[in-house]
Formats: structure tokens, C-alpha cells, sequence
């Protein structure tokens, strides 16, 4: 069995209100492509803050293995049609470390390297505010591997999007799984793509969760209605 | 005009405080806190106001007021986002008043607080150029080391939040070198049309640029261009230098706002 990258044991959560997450156990591992689905409001969206570090568990365990470098894509962007940035320059913005005022070299041939791996060198120089929904998906995408990620997290990239974009988008994260060895984990409520496209699924529901690799995810319909 | 001593030191304090504020501005702009420099111009009339009630340059008065506030200001404004714009308006409301008692209580007459509040750059003294001048490098300087962390913030928080760049660390940063440009700006055109330079240059030139740099460059240039033209109009008519200023920058904005609609059609 290949490194573990994060393990999940018996984790909770809850908010003043309600339960979001209630022992959850999994693990993701190198090179795996875990999808991860449900409806609305089950806690797709928390678990990925849990995993960034940004809220902490009510009751279990997370473990990241130590130095893990997470590339996030979220679901939910802010960014200014009106601002003169082109989309090679948001692809710059959010580089770790120590920065020098302008753009090292190393730095330079590393935003043309995600340009090419996310497939937008036609159109690199465009303003980012008047690009197309997947061109934006692909941009944030590419932003999220200037840092060289071991792990990238997508929360509901391809919700905006029409069928053949949405493939297009997942056809280059499939690839980066693939000749990369980039783990992946897409946060998705769209069970078509979840199974087409990731070998692991991580289900949550209203009441628990399934887990496992993709074949099982068929014989796994005991919440039917949802598919 | 050039042979007067006050119009070369107001020529060099403007042109200095024109390159700051198209520089700030545009982060200003970026992070959509025209209302909260705003603020703190206001804030900084009641220093002012204080500084010459307890024997203090205004200059001095609103660098202080404006320093303090402004990591205070931060902070409250941070942790409450829907109520960030009431909460400013009760500070603002809150600092006028103290402004207006402080000046009260100085005795002086009221030209002290028109100066103050409309700008009195036709009055400044060599000795004000120079600490203007070394407050506006200052600015430039911490500007320089921060640009790349600056840059990520303002135009992608989201982005900089998970990269775990020091948000919070960054913002104050800019709020305290924000306090100082608007202290620097309103010697100029007065704390009640800070707008004029701090907002409206990076705001016109948003609509013209393509990258950051040049966003900066063009809102310098914008903001340059009303000040030297303010000042010599100024000298000329006799009239207020900060209304020529205001007017120029207002009919830029009003142009690039025309601009822009035209280029989305023809698109």
C-alpha cells in the first residue's frame, strides 16, 4: 500500500445547531483520486476546511503526514471582473515563501509550466475577468499548482459548468493524477462524474457515510433515491 | 510661478503625494476600502484638530489619530463584515465631533479648521515638505518589501487565506502605511476629499490598464497630472487649488467610466 497522506479516525464535528460529521473514518493515499459526495449540506465543504486546518474536529483524529503540501481550489472565488489581471497574473498571485517584489525566473518558468499542464498557454495573456467559467476553473486550478502541491483539493470546481467543460476541466485533473502522481480530492454532488473520473469515493449522507474503491460504488445504492 | 518659494514647495510636496496615492490607491481600489480611507481622513481632521488644540503641528496631530485607528479600525472592521460599514460610520460621526470640540477648545479662528478640512497646500512650509517627503519614501519603501505578499491579498484573498500567507499581518501593515498617506494627501487637498486622490486615479485607471504595474503607473500619472494642473489653475484664477484638483479627477473618472462602457459595447 502506497504513503498515507491523511487519516481520518472516528472524526466529528458539530456546530451550535447541528452534527455535520459524525465518525468519520478514511484514509487517502499517494496517487489516489478520491471523490467526494453528497447533497448539500451534509459536510463536504467542512471536511475540507478540517483537512486545510481551518476549523478543528469536535471529537477523533486527523492526521496529515508532516509537510504535506495542499493545493486548494475553492468553491467560491472573489475576484473582480474590472481588475486588469490577466490570467497569467492571478496564476502568480499566492506563491509561498519568501518573495522578492518582482517574479524570479524559477518562479517565471513555473506559472508557464502550470500554463501548459492546465492547457491555457492560448489564452494566457487574457484578462482573467472576461474569461469563460471553465477558463476561470482552469486558472484557479493552475493556481493551486505553483506550489508544487502533494495533495489538491477541488471543492465543486465543475458545478458551474456545462457537461463538455466539466470533462474537459477533469480530463487535466485525471491527467495530473496520472503522469503526476498528484493526489487528488474532488468534492463534488454530482454522481455522473464522480463515477467516471475518481478510483475512490467517500459518500457522506444525512445519517453516516460509505467509502471505498469506485466498482463498489454501484452495488452501494441503499440511498438510491439521491442518484 | 516658479519663483515663489510656496508654489515650488507645493509643486514638490503635490507631485510626492500624487506617487503615493496612485500607488495606494490602487490597493485601496483593490480591496474595495474607498469609505474606510475615508474614515480615516475624518479621523485625522480631529487629530489634526488635536495637534493644534495641545500645541502640536496638524500634520503631526493626524498621524497620530490616524496611526492608532487605524489598526483599530482594522480590527473591528475584520471580525464583522456585514456590519463594517455601520460601524465606520459611527467612528467617522464620533471623530468629526471630537474634531469640532478640539477646535473649539484651541481658540482658533475658523480658517485653522477650513484649512484642515479643504486642504491649504499654497501654505506649506519647507520645513512640512521635508517631513512630507520622508513620510512618503517611508511609505514607498515598506510598500516595495511587502508589493508581492500585498499584491496577493488585495487582488485574491481567498487565495492568499489558504495559501497561509499572513493575512491579518499584511492588512494592519497596510492600514498603518494607509494612516500615513492619508495624514501626507490631506496637507493637500484636505481630509474631506481624500477621495480625490486616494480613490479616484487608481479608479479611472482600472478601467485602462492591463496588469497591476500598469494600473499604478496610470493612476500616479492621473493623479500627477490633477495636482500640477489644480495648482497652476490655482495660482492662476485665485480659486481653490483642491476644487480644480477634485473637478480634474472627477472628469477622469467620469471619462474612464465612459470609456469602458463604450469598449464593453464595441466588444
Amino acid at each position: 500500500m502506497s504513503e498515507t497522506l491523511i487519516s481520518v479516525e472516528d472524526l466529528s464535528l458539530s456546530f451550535p445547531n447541528h452534527q455535520v460529521l459524525s465518525d468519520l473514518t478514511f484514509a487517502v493515499h499517494r496517487g489516489e483520486f478520491l471523490g467526494v459526495i453528497g447533497e448539500n449540506g451534509v459536510g463536504k465543504t467542512t471536511l475540507v476546511r478540517v483537512i486545510l486546518n481551518q476549523l478543528k474536529p469536535s471529537a477523533g483524529r486527523i492526521k496529515l503526514k508532516a509537510g504535506l503540501k495542499i493545493g486548494y481550489v475553492p468553491q467560491f472565488r472573489n475576484v473582480d471582473v474590472e481588475y486588469p489581471l490577466s490570467i497569467e497574473d492571478f496564476i502568480s498571485l499566492n506563491f509561498t515563501g519568501i518573495k522578492l517584489p518582482w517574479l524570479s525566473r524559477k518562479e517565471k518558468q513555473k506559472i508557464q509550466t502550470v500554463i501548459k499542464q492546465v492547457n491555457l498557454e492560448h489564452i494566457s495573456k487574457r484578462p482573467l475577468g472576461l474569461a469563460s467559467g471553465g477558463e476561470k476553473q482552469k486558472a484557479y486550478l493552475a493556481q493551486a499548482l505553483i506550489n508544487d502541491p502533494d495533495l489538491l483539493i477541488l471543492d465543486e470546481s465543475t458545478a458551474s459548468l456545462d457537461p463538455n467543460t466539466k470533462r474537459e476541466l477533469l480530463d487535466v485533473v485525471k491527467r495530473l493524477n496520472q503522469t503526476l502522481g498528484l493526489t487528488i480530492i474532488f468534492v463534488s454532488h454530482d454522481m455522473q462524474v464522480i463515477h467516471e473520473y475518481p478510483d475512490h469515493f467517500l459518500w457522506l449522507t444525512k445519517n453516516g457515510y460509505t467509502a471505498g474503491p469506485i466498482s463498489e460504488l454501484h452495488n452501494d445504492s441503499k440511498e438510491g433515491e439521491y442518484v | 510661478m516658479f519663483s515663489f518659494e510656496f508654489m515650488r514647495n507645493a509643486y514638490l510636496a503635490g507631485t510626492l503625494i500624487a506617487i503615493v496615492s496612485g500607488i495606494m490607491g490602487v490597493f485601496v481600489v483593490a480591496r474595495n476600502m474607498p469609505f474606510m480611507t475615508h474614515t480615516l481622513s475624518e479621523i485625522g481632521f480631529a487629530g489634526a484638530a488635536f495637534g493644534i488644540f495641545i500645541g502640536w503641528t496638524p500634520l503631526n496631530g493626524m498621524l497620530a489619530f490616524t496611526t492608532v485607528s487605524s489598526i483599530l479600525v482594522g480590527e473591528l472592521s475584520g471580525a464583522v463584515e456585514s456590519r463594517r460599514e455601520s460601524v465606520i460610520s459611527a467612528i467617522s460621526g464620533l471623530f468629526i465631533g471630537l474634531g469640532i470640540l478640539f477646535l473649539s477648545l484651541s481658540n482658533k479662528n475658523s480658517s485653522y479648521a477650513t484649512n484642515i478640512l479643504f486642504g491649504s497646500v499654497i501654505g506649506i512650509s519647507h520645513q512640512e515638505v521635508v517631513q512630507m517627503a520622508a513620510l512618503s519614501v517611508l511609505v514607498l519603501v515598506v510598500l516595495f518589501f511587502i508589493f508581492r505578499n500585498l499584491k496577493d491579498d488585495s487582488f485574491d484573498a481567498v487565495g492568499a487565506k489558504t495559501n497561509h500567507i499572513h493575512s491579518s499581518l499584511i492588512s494592519i501593515i497596510f492600514l498603518v502605511l494607509l494612516a500615513f498617506s492619508v495624514s501626507v494627501a490631506a496637507q493637500i487637498v484636505g481630509s474631506l476629499l481624500i477621495f480625490v486622490l486616494l480613490t479616484l486615479p487608481a479608479a479611472s485607471s482600472k478601467y485602462f490598464a492591463h496588469t497591476v504595474i500598469q494600473m499604478m503607473l496610470l493612476a500616479i500619472g492621473f493623479a500627477i497630472f490633477g495636482v500640477w494642473f489644480g495648482l497652476y489653475l490655482g495660482y492662476v484664477t485665485n480659486w481653490p487649488v483642491t476644487f480644480f484638483i477634485a473637478s480634474i479627477e472627477a472628469a477622469i473618472y467620469g471619462l474612464a467610466l465612459i470609456y469602458n462602457s463604450i469598449a464593453n459595447k464595441s466588444r
